[in-house]
């Protein structure tokens, strides 16, 4: 029997230690588990695959098309490609547009949020609001788009666009960015939520004993701790706005110049119509009016490199962007 | 007046804003299934359910409507728009179903065979797909695949033969298909990996213990476990899939065709038009009226498709807790 | 899409603290429990006595080490486990006890960084050299927390029989081997009338003879147990030693457990490890009343645990 003395380590050279003994090889497994094995191979290559030719494609139309000038150029109706201009216009279309959608979608995601998780009464009340957003995040985006444009043929939404000759409604960045913050809003109401389930009773509990009000340990003790999901739901909250273009299509109209509706600086853009980088890319395919490819690849590279980037920045921000696919805590048998 | 603002907040008035707050969202889901419904009427009124049947061509249909100024005839209202619904659901169905194979295999690769380094670089491979734009798939399915099948795919003699009845341009049922199932694929693997991994340690453990090798004991114990979850996956790809409007739209071949699958391969590349495609290609003429309800019909229908989705996905996984501790 | 972030556990090279696992609260079905008949507890000195005259060794440990990473958790460690014997092996936590009786059926190789020296013999054959899926089929294990399949009692019992052979049986192929089992594990007559109930209905005593039948229907060799009872009421405890004593005759069982009484009770020897020695190895009487080492007299007398 070795000592009980800790300090005596066994005498051994690391060579003679064996990691692991004989394990069946995969050529003995049934055919089925080694069908399944060459399966699973293909497909996990396939995506990596797909995915790779995706952005090297368009990173390498992106480098042939896209020319540095074209990102303050505006565009320009005409004939050819080489005279129809820059894509400065679908550029500060889509970040306003994105703007809009945030300012609407984040604030009232954050709050319901809250409403939900720290309030709650009545249960069916509550039971609702999160059957409410499930559907909004289920619902595809061209029947939304047909809710805005029923929503802002009311009369009382006339002010938010310049009505069409013969219309009763128009199209403009401020409908189409209302209806495109509900495309962000069930990120970042997810993203609360399960942020501020996430946040310990006890900092809560803290805060009650001192003496504090619910809403007041809300503003000063919860919502901090829970700053880094909001950001995250926000980021991918971005992303979709930024990446959908249904909306834009049905209520933002085809023009290719961002066009106010009248000369009152800011108010008069907001009401008017333009292009965003998706519509631009739509109307410039085959698809649309124009049929300019080359432009369309110019505006899909700086479409996906936003997309990329925002999406790494999600990675980097916190604690949702983690790892989307768990490192196990052991690798069974592999 | 702001200072009333500024003073602390009782619980009574911060829960009542709050809870104003959250209501609107409720609000806003009736206002949209009443604004919808209500567009919609009068097609229903004047056609009843039997515009969900087949009869006629449906882009004459609406091309005829195009015209119609307020107050049409009921005949101005015909429409019978089962080629579009057949659309819908053929490139749907064969979009989940392929991209549910291949996402569980994925899914399985990820969990079981990828190497560390491999498994730490498909997380945001799969994020990134997931997150790219719907028009940038359809930009390469219309720039790159579809004149790719229009000339070195479908032949010469297969364009013959249909000719006299529909072109074969190369957009088609093969596109869709093919972008769809990779638009759907990366949540779908998201999804079942993350279920594949949280399923309990022991139980996989034990399977383990009685001698199975490790593919085994995922297939048997794990991936039996997270059926339920397989489930939900699917029917949030196929609501996914059902209303892609702008992919469907770019690829497709934009003629309310219904591919015929007795025409053999020909099937894959004939053209068809899904519901929302169409809503997407006439929306230019929305103030029409007759077009106007139409449309909106159309979206009553994807409305009405997305509730029962989720409702199927939520009610066949009842069963399935029968043996579940929790799904 | 999940939002929560464990640390990888591969990332700490300290051994798993496995005998530190929290004790769950066990799901009880008491109605279920009092209506089954439980053997009768019979004497401690009878119930030891040995049927067989000769043993015969089964399994033989030759200077085991056991690491992870770098930090050794077994230290050359020898004995022997016979046909038709309990050994229970005993220890504070932490000791390595329940990381020896992973190594014996090279279950501590799911761990990404652990590694031993030394041989295992079984049967006189290397276990490093039978194939680890095999080698599972003759030595099988039962854990601490009863881990039933999320499928019906039948598939649960015929599970690993169903999956080794290599066309698929029928149920009816299956059947006596599944009745044999579950009578052998006692709990044929409580589910008899229903093999298609889901195993996660059972109560936990029930549920961890479940798991005992399932480790049986293979006909193993050797039956490793790993704390058993220590998520189970007393009760249950009770009807699952009486088990293990009848067990044993067929098999040569090695268990866990941080419970002495039941060591004295259902053990015919002890093996008794502090930090990753072994201090002591001998008949259980013999240890319980005059043990040879300090250690062991200290532990059992409760000086430290």
């Amino acid at each position: 029997m070795a000592s009980a003395n800790p300090l005596a380590a066994p005498q051994l050279s690391p060579s003679r230690r064996r990691r692991r003994g004989r394990r069946a090889p995969v050529r003995s497994w049934r055919a089925r588990d080694q069908a399944l094995f060459v399966i699973a191979w293909t497909a996990g290559a396939g995506l990596c695959v797909c995915a790779a030719a995706l952005v090297i494609f368009f990173a390498v139309q992106g480098i042939q098309y896209l020319h540095p000038d074209l990102l303050v150029t505006r565009p320009s109706v005409a004939a050819t490609q080489a005279m129809s201009g820059g894509i400065l216009d679908p550029i500060l279309g889509t970040v306003l547009l994105a703007a809009i959608g945030l300012l609407i979608a984040a604030p009232l995601g954050v709050v319901s949020a809250i409403w939900v998780v720290e309030y709650g009464r009545p249960r069916w009340l509550s039971r609702i609001v999160e059957s409410a957003v499930e559907i909004i995040a289920g619902t595809p985006d061209i029947v939304l788009a047909i809710f805005g444009l029923a929503l802002f043929e009311l009369g009382v939404f006339s002010p938010f666009s310049l009505a069409e000759p013969g219309g009763a409604f128009g199209r403009s960045f401020l409908n189409a960015g209302i209806i495109v913050s509900a495309v962000a809003l069930p990120s970042v109401y997810t993203a609360t939520r399960n942020g501020l389930i996430a946040t310990p009773r006890q900092l809560r509990e803290s805060s009650y004993a001192l003496g504090k009000t619910r809403i007041a340990t809300i503003r000063r003790v919860v919502l901090p701790a829970v700053r880094r999901d909001v950001a995250t739901g926000a980021t991918l909250g971005l992303g979709r706005i930024i990446g959908d273009t249904a909306i834009v299509v049905l209520l933002l109209g085809a023009t290719l110049r961002n066009q106010p509706a009248s000369n009152t600086p800011f108010i008069g853009l907001l009401r008017g119509t333009g292009s965003t980088l998706t519509s631009y890319v739509f109307n410039n395919s085959p698809a649309g009016d124009g049929n300019a490819p080359d432009k369309a690849y110019a505006a899909a590279a700086v479409l996906l490199l936003l997309v990329v980037l925002l999406n790494w920045g999600v990675g980097r921000i916190g604690r949702i962007g983690g790892p989307l696919i768990h490192e196990p805590s052991r690798r069974l048998g592999a | 007046m702001f200072e009333r603002l500024r003073r602390p907040w009782s619980d009574r008035r911060a829960e009542l804003v709050l809870g104003a707050a959250a209501c609107l969202l409720a609000v806003a889901i009736a206002a949209m299934i009443v604004f919808i419904v209500r567009g919609a009427w009068p097609t229903f009124q004047h056609e009843g359910l039997s515009w969900l049947g087949s009869g006629g061509n449906p882009d004459a249909q609406l091309g005829a409507m195009e015209n119609t100024t307020s107050h049409p005839p009921a005949s101005a209202f015909l429409i019978h728009a089962w080629p579009l619904i057949y659309g819908t659901v053929l490139s749907a169905g064969l979009a989940v179903v392929l991209g549910l194979a291949i996402s569980v295999a994925t899914a399985i690769f990820i969990v079981e065979f990828a190497p560390s380094p491999v498994r730490r670089v498909m997380s945001p491979i799969i994020r990134l797909l997931a997150a790219v734009p719907s028009v940038l798939y359809g930009l390469v399915g219309i720039l790159v695949l579809v004149p790719f099948t229009a000339n070195h795919i479908v032949t010469q003699g297969e364009k013959k033969s249909v000719a006299y009845v529909v072109q074969l341009s190369g957009g088609g049922l093969a596109v869709a298909v093919v972008l769809l199932t990779l638009m759907i694929t990366p949540i779908m693997t998201a999804l079942i990996a993350d279920a594949l991994q949280s399923v309990p340690r022991p139980w996989r453990e034990g399977a383990i213990a009685l001698g199975l090798n490790p593919l085994r004991a995922t297939l048997a114990v794990s991936v039996r476990a997270i059926r339920p979850a397989i489930i939900a996956a699917a029917g949030l790809a196929a609501a996914r899939a059902v209303g892609e409007a702008i992919v469907i739209s770019m690829v497709s071949g934009g003629v309310s065709f219904s591919p015929n699958p007795a025409d053999g391969t020909i099937f894959w590349f004939e053209p068809f038009q899904s519901l929302a495609s169409e809503i997407v290609r006439s929306a230019e003429a929305i103030n029409a009226p007759a077009l106007h309800s139409t449309l909106y019909a159309f979206a009553a229908l994807l409305l009405f498709s997305s509730f029962v989705l989720s409702l199927a996905a939520y009610l066949v996984k009842l069963p399935l807790r029968r043996y579940q501790v929790s799904d | 899409m999940s939002s929560e972030r464990t640390p990888p556990l591969s990332e700490t090279l300290d051994p798993p603290v496995w005998d530190n696992m929290p004790l769950p609260i066990e799901k009880l079905d008491f109605e279920e429990e009092l209506m089954t008949i439980a053997p009768e507890r019979t004497d401690t000195s009878v119930r030891r006595a040995r049927t067989a005259t000769e043993t015969v060794e089964r399994l033989r440990v030759e200077d085991i080490s056991v690491f992870y990473g770098s930090k050794p958790a077994v230290k050359n460690v020898s004995l022997s486990i016979n046909q038709g014997e309990v050994l229970a092996l005993i220890g504070p936590s932490g000791c390595g006890k329940t990381t020896l009786l992973r190594t014996l059926n090279r279950l501590t190789e799911l761990t990404p960084n652990a590694s031993h020296s030394g041989r295992i013999l079984l049967d006189g054959e290397d276990t490093d050299e039978i194939v680890d899926t095999e080698l599972r089929r003759r030595v099988s294990m039962v854990f601490q927390q009863p881990n039933p399949f999320p499928m019906s009692i039948f598939d649960n019992v015929g599970f690993a029989l169903r999956e080794q052979s290599r066309k698929r049986p029928h149920r009816r192929d299956l059947q006596p081997q599944v009745d044999k089992a579950l009578q052998r594990a006692g709990l044929y007559e409580e589910v008899r009338t229903d093999y298609d109930r889901s195993a996660l209905r059972l109560s936990g005593g029930q549920q961890q003879r479940l798991c005992i039948a399932r480790a049986i229907a293979q006909e193993p060799e050797i039956l490793l147990m790993d704390e058993p009872c220590s998520a189970l009421d007393p009760r249950s405890t009770a009807v699952i030693e009486d088990l293990i004593v009848q067990l044993r005759q067929d098999l040569a069982i090695v268990i866990v457990t941080h419970n002495l009484q039941q060591a004295r009770r259902i053990a015919d020897r002890v093996a008794f490890m502090y930090l990753g020695d072994l201090v002591e190895l001998g008949e259980t009487e013999q240890v319980f009343t005059d043990p040879e080492q300090e250690q062991t007299r200290e532990y059992i007398a409760g000086v430290f645990g």
